[in-house]
């Protein structure tokens, strides 16, 4: 590929000034995300500073549920202290990697035993992979009509570079034996109360064996940030971060499927609308599975919705594309509202899981107002659609955005 | 989770505590029920994030799930107030 890495990432910079967020809690609205989310979700979010953390936009205080403003992501991996926080459930301790834990254990498990941090780092050995971290329910609050859950914008989401041990080479130590059927995971974070279901979730032993799949006891070069799932969390690369445990304390090989709350009610799609390829067979039902690989998604990051340009301008439309882990392969864009499609220009391959940037140059643009589109394709031919799938929980939105901007 | 484990660990729930003060939920009757009921597990904020587009239907389901999926100890005869309080303040219009 023939693309200045460079010069994305200084329109990029220059970009990110132009669009620098204030430190007051009170934001205009457009900084909080598209107008098409829900009335009270606009008004009931705010820009606000977790420990650790730049200002990001609140969703929800407790559990901390916050996104991250789309122009960071500009940058081909979004900062540690801009990425964004999701949590189920209020209890939240903070771990201490002097005396952190990882018990494996399971009735499909030859021999449980316990890694420290120390151990998991030194002992096996260290793999670093690119990968987008992307919210199951990302984009949620876009959906027509609207669906009950946290109201996420475009931000639910990052990309990172992962550094930690394989599963596989932690889970080959211990023994895991012919009969296990699923991998499940634990982390320190609990419920309030005792009756509220503890967020477990499981994988399918083939996705928990991928080469791909690990522990991550880095992101971007730093341990973890607390609110990321320091010390250790699993990463699941193409798939959507509700597998990804953090502040991970145990692992479990198991003979029989998981059956908690947040495997068999949450987290499930109706079976056969998605063009996804991943199946978690162990899990499905007559009607429904549970939601695996990310579908085929871009986001335009340039020019923003509501942008006035001049007539003759020669905006650059800019954004990422990512998928399930196919890889992508094009970019259209469409200066038109969908009547013509012109390829973009993609910036580096950082990796099959990584999100990868394009841009397109528009020839000068004549008075009026016009529709941006963006769309992407994967290397096994899927694209974006047009139309909502609806499902109730909401996830899977990679309608293709429309953004609209006058010429004066 | 290993709760005896976590015990020994300290609980950083403290700036988000104070945060939430600042979500103030629209007066009415029943309020007082679902502020009581509803912040036992989380932040008020998850109410006007979610309006106003559920209808008295939507919002029993919503109320139900916390109980029967989420383990909410809310007394039975309460539900009909919390949900005529969420409908009037932050149903579909």
């Amino acid at each position: 590929m023939n693309t200045d890495r460079r010069s994305f990432l200084v329109s990029a910079s220059r970009l990110a000034l132009a669009g620098a967020l204030p430190i007051a809690a009170r934001a205009d609205s457009s900084q909080l995300g598209p107008s098409t989310l829900p009335e009270g979700t606009l008004e009931s979010a705010r820009l606000a500073v977790l420990p650790g953390k730049v200002s990001l936009i609140k969703k929800t205080w407790r559990p901390p549920n916050f996104e991250t403003p789309v122009e960071y992501f500009r940058h081909a991996f979004t900062p540690n202290d801009a990425f964004f926080v999701r949590y189920h459930l209020a209890q939240i301790p903070e771990v201490s990697a002097q005396t952190w834990q990882l018990r494996i254990g399971g009735d499909a498990l030859d021999k449980a035993q316990t890694l420290t941090l120390a151990q998991l780092r030194g002992e096996f050995e260290p793999v670093e992979i690119n990968a987008v971290c992307m919210c199951s329910g990302n984009r949620r609050g876009l959906f027509v009509p609207h669906v009950p859950g946290v109201e996420w914008g475009y931000g639910a989401m990052g990309n990172a570079r992962w550094k930690g041990a394989r599963l596989k080479d932690v889970l080959g130590r211990a023994g895991v034996q012919k009969s296990a059927v699923e991998i499940a995971f634990d982390g320190a974070d609990g419920p309030v109360l005792d009756k509220t279901p503890d967020f477990v979730k499981s994988l399918p032993i083939w996705k928990a064996m991928d080469e791909n799949t690990l522990l991550a006891y880095e992101m971007n070069g730093e341990p973890l940030p607390h609110w990321n799932g320091y010390p250790v969390r699993v990463v699941v690369p193409g798939w959507t971060a509700t597998y990804w445990m953090k502040h991970l304390t145990s692992i479990q090989a198991l003979s029989a499927p998981f059956k908690g709350f947040w495997m068999s009610t949450a987290y499930r799609i109706p079976k056969g609308i998605f063009p996804v390829v991943d199946r978690f067979l162990t899990q499905e039902t007559e009607t429904n599975t549970p939601i695996t690989e990310m579908v085929v998604n871009s986001l335009i990051l340039t020019p923003t919705s509501g942008s006035q340009l001049r007539a003759g301008d020669t905006p650059e439309v800019a954004g990422v594309a990512w998928d399930g882990g196919a890889g992508i392969v094009s970019v259209d864009v469409s200066p038109d509202g969908g009547q013509s499609w012109h390829a973009a220009e993609l910036g580096d391959d950082l990796g099959r899981f990584s999100w990868r940037q394009w841009r397109y140059r528009v020839p000068a643009v004549r008075p009026g107002s016009m529709e941006i589109m963006a769309r992407a394709t994967n290397r096994v031919g899927s694209s974006q659609t047009a139309q909502l799938l609806p499902n109730p929980a909401g996830y899977h939105h990679n309608v293709m955005q429309r953004v609209s901007v006058t010429v004066s | 989770m290993n709760r005896a484990w976590t015990m020994l660990l300290a609980l950083v729930t403290g700036s988000a505590l104070a945060d939430e003060a600042q979500v103030h939920l629209k007066d009415g009757p029943g309020k007082a029920l679902v502020e009581a009921n509803c912040s036992m597990c989380h932040s008020l904020d998850y109410i006007p994030m979610n309006s106003p587009f559920l209808d008295r239907k939507g919002w029993e389901a919503s109320v139900t799930k916390m109980i029967k999926a989420m383990g909410a100890p809310i007394r039975e005869q309460d539900v009909g107030a919390i949900v005529d309080y969420l409908n009037a303040n932050y149903g579909k219009r």
